[in-house]
């Protein structure tokens, strides 16, 4: 990097805050002069008009547009050929396979792990150090804990192990293994590393939860002679119910559409792909634009019961309040 | 809404409800009970300290080999460390300052997540602001459905926008790029723009509804008075509502933030993967492709990589917790 190169970022970075001020103080100047006929609405256009235009251009516009792409061949002629080829070669349908796998066990599992460690910690000594530990990995970027683990899964043809997982089994007596190449085992010990990521997200909201959940029942419960199992089961599970469906989903979302895992440690390779890779694979660089937006739709097709099943249960428990 | 608004995490309560559980510990109960609660305690206990080391390993093995000597990590496990000793700072000197072609040259792929970072948040922060103002506080009828709308966007996954987004980027924004280019020579043709919009756009949905939630809880007498006194909807937006709401604001900053630094789709799409722009994310994951062996590199780089947003995070961790707490409900 010169010193040219470093001037024209940090200007860039200067004319693009100038800009955004000069915008915005644009708009606030037309917002406060605006014409006294109909006064409100101009007002409240200006207000939603940046945000409004990024949305339509961004977000409405392109997925309305991937809908039709995933019904159309290179040449732009309609057709299903997209979805065909997603359902009948093997390779595609071991990519839905995987992402159904990831699905199935990376919520669940995090959850699991996050809801007995926010229970074994609650009010102990140094709880918040213990919430830190499980928390960190949030902050750490899919690509950092691809490193972080392949590090761990590392194998060395010659001489001692140095990733840790090879160390241990050679340790109890086996024959190191190269976990990432060997089908199936190389996509669970990627979902393993989305588990790392999610169960302090889940731990943190469940933890906050179990807070919540009042003293009175805990006590009442533990007055009528149950023991802590019974206690958990019966009165915390039903108390923090609402934070579990979230926590659940919210993870169930994120692990549909994991792409940065598999792209670094495998790219998808070795039976690894999942539907968001396979889709950046063959959008971006098979230029297979059909297949890509027919598998964003399917991405989206697999979202959507579970956000609708989310907003259900949101609206129930509000109606109970 | 109400319930999906920033959650306050009792961080500062920790200490106080250690205590009372200790003084109820000590309260007389029945000795079977005592013992039953001990050992419950205890397994947990031990549960627990087995799942924070099993996640710390990971991050620990990583922090201690872009410490050592190439040839020692090749060879020898970090756990080895006491026997086989060996320190140095010149993974990171490597990583960073080598100016070598092959050398990752991490340095100027900071300046770009910082760059891309810092105005990808800016930008989504206050236009979204700008919005839940007017949504909260402007009413009209049709403006709750406008509203809803917004909500209901983010069910769509990034996926579906890349490709048409990509193709009116290049179209529409490649030419102003070139522009650009031509009349300020050191800013180069591949610059920050689309990231910095793409960003914007995908976090404007979520960042809209959180700011709304936390902008229409603001006391209608105080926007009312406001008005009384013959203020603007400028005025009320930046000397009464911004202020207000800095810690809806803060909170999203930091998730916005952290969400960025960490992407690595957009910029794969976006950035055109040179020096000029790419974020340090996809420098690395680079780097695992091509020097998927040398430890020494990825150890060091990874930890550069990662050692901002831990800043951040755990400097800021209460706002950052109350941002993800209200972030989770978003669907």
């Amino acid at each position: 990097m010169t010193t040219a190169d470093l001037l024209g970022k940090i200007l860039q970075v200067v004319m693009g805050l100038a800009v955004l001020a000069a915008v915005v103080g644009l708009l606030i100047f037309f917002i406060d002069k605006a014409p006294k006929k109909g006064r409100d609405y101009w007002q409240l256009a200006l207000f939603l008009l940046p945000a409004m235009l990024f949305i339509a251009i961004g977000l409405v516009y392109p997925a309305i547009r991937t809908s039709f792409l995933a019904f159309q061949n290179n040449a732009g002629e309609w057709t299903l050929d997209n979805f065909v080829w997603m359902f009948t070669q093997p390779a595609a349908i071991r990519t839905l396979i995987n992402t159904i796998l990831w699905v199935a066990l990376a919520p669940i599992i995090s959850t699991v792990i996050g809801l007995a460690y926010a229970v074994f910690i609650d009010k102990s000594r140094g709880e918040k150090y213990y919430k830190v530990i499980l928390f960190m990995p949030i902050a750490i970027s899919f690509v950092g804990a691809g490193v972080i683990w392949g590090f761990v899964y590392d194998y060395n043809g010659v001489g001692d192990q140095i990733g840790v997982l090879n160390a241990l089994v050679v340790a109890f007596g086996g024959d190191p293994v190269q976990w990432l190449q060997t089908d199936p085992i190389n996509t669970i010990l990627l979902i393993v590393i989305m588990i790392w990521i999610q169960t302090g997200f889940a731990m943190v909201l469940l933890s906050a939860a179990i807070k919540g959940v009042p003293t009175e029942q805990i006590e009442a419960a533990q007055l009528d002679g149950t023991n802590a199992w019974q206690r958990f089961r019966n009165v915390t599970v039903p108390g923090i119910r609402g934070a579990l469906v979230v926590v659940f989903t919210t993870i169930s979302i994120a692990t549909l559409k994991v792409f940065d895992i598999v792209r670094t440690m495998t790219a998808g390779n070795f039976n690894t792909s999942v539907v968001a890779n396979e889709m950046y694979t063959q959008a971006f660089r098979a230029s297979e634009i059909g297949r890509g937006s027919a598998l964003a739709l399917i991405l989206f097709v697999f979202v959507l019961p579970i956000v609708i099943y989310n907003v259900n249960v949101l609206r129930k428990q509000r109606e109970i309040r | 809404m109400s319930s999906v608004a920033p959650a306050d995490l009792p961080i500062d309560k920790e200490l106080a409800d250690g205590e009372a559980a200790e003084l109820a510990e000590r309260e007389p109960g029945t000795k079977a009970a005592r013992v039953k609660q001990r050992l419950t305690s205890r397994t947990a206990t031990i549960a627990s300290l087995v799942i924070a080391v099993v996640w710390t390993i990971p991050t620990f093995g990583l922090l201690i080999s872009s410490f050592r000597p190439a040839e020692l990590i090749r060879t020898t496990g970090w756990w080895t460390i006491f026997q086989n000793p060996g320190f140095t700072l010149e993974n990171y000197a490597t990583v960073l300052f080598s100016t070598s072609s092959s050398s990752p040259q991490l340095g100027s792929y900071i300046v770009n997540s910082i760059a891309i970072t810092l105005l990808g948040t800016l930008i989504t922060l206050v236009f979204a602001a700008m919005a839940a103002y007017a949504f909260a506080w402007i009413k009209f009828k049709w403006v709750n459905w406008l509203f809803i709308f917004v909500f209901a966007l983010q069910i769509i996954p990034l996926q579906m926008s890349l490709v048409p987004l990509l193709q009116i980027f290049s179209t529409w924004l490649r030419p102003m790029q070139a522009w650009l280019h031509d009349i300020v020579p050191i800013i180069p043709e591949q610059n920050y723009l689309p990231l910095w919009l793409a960003h914007a756009m995908f976090g404007l949905p979520l960042a809209i509804f959180l700011l709304h939630n936390f902008i229409s809880d603001i006391p209608a007498d105080v926007i009312e008075a406001a008005k009384v006194d013959g203020a603007t909807h400028g005025q009320i937006f930046f000397r009464i509502v911004l202020p207000l709401a800095t810690p809806a604001l803060a909170s999203f900053a930091i998730f916005q933030f952290i969400w960025v630094w960490n992407d690595l789709l957009v910029a794969l799409i976006f950035s055109g993967g040179t020096q000029d722009v790419a974020p340090i994310t996809q420098r690395l994951a680079e780097l695992v492709g091509t020097r998927g062996q040398d430890w020494q590199l990825l150890t060091a780089a990874a930890f550069v990589s990662i050692v901002i947003p831990l800043i951040v995070f755990f400097s800021l961790q209460r706002y950052f917790v109350r941002g993800l707490l209200a972030g989770a409900t978003k669907g």
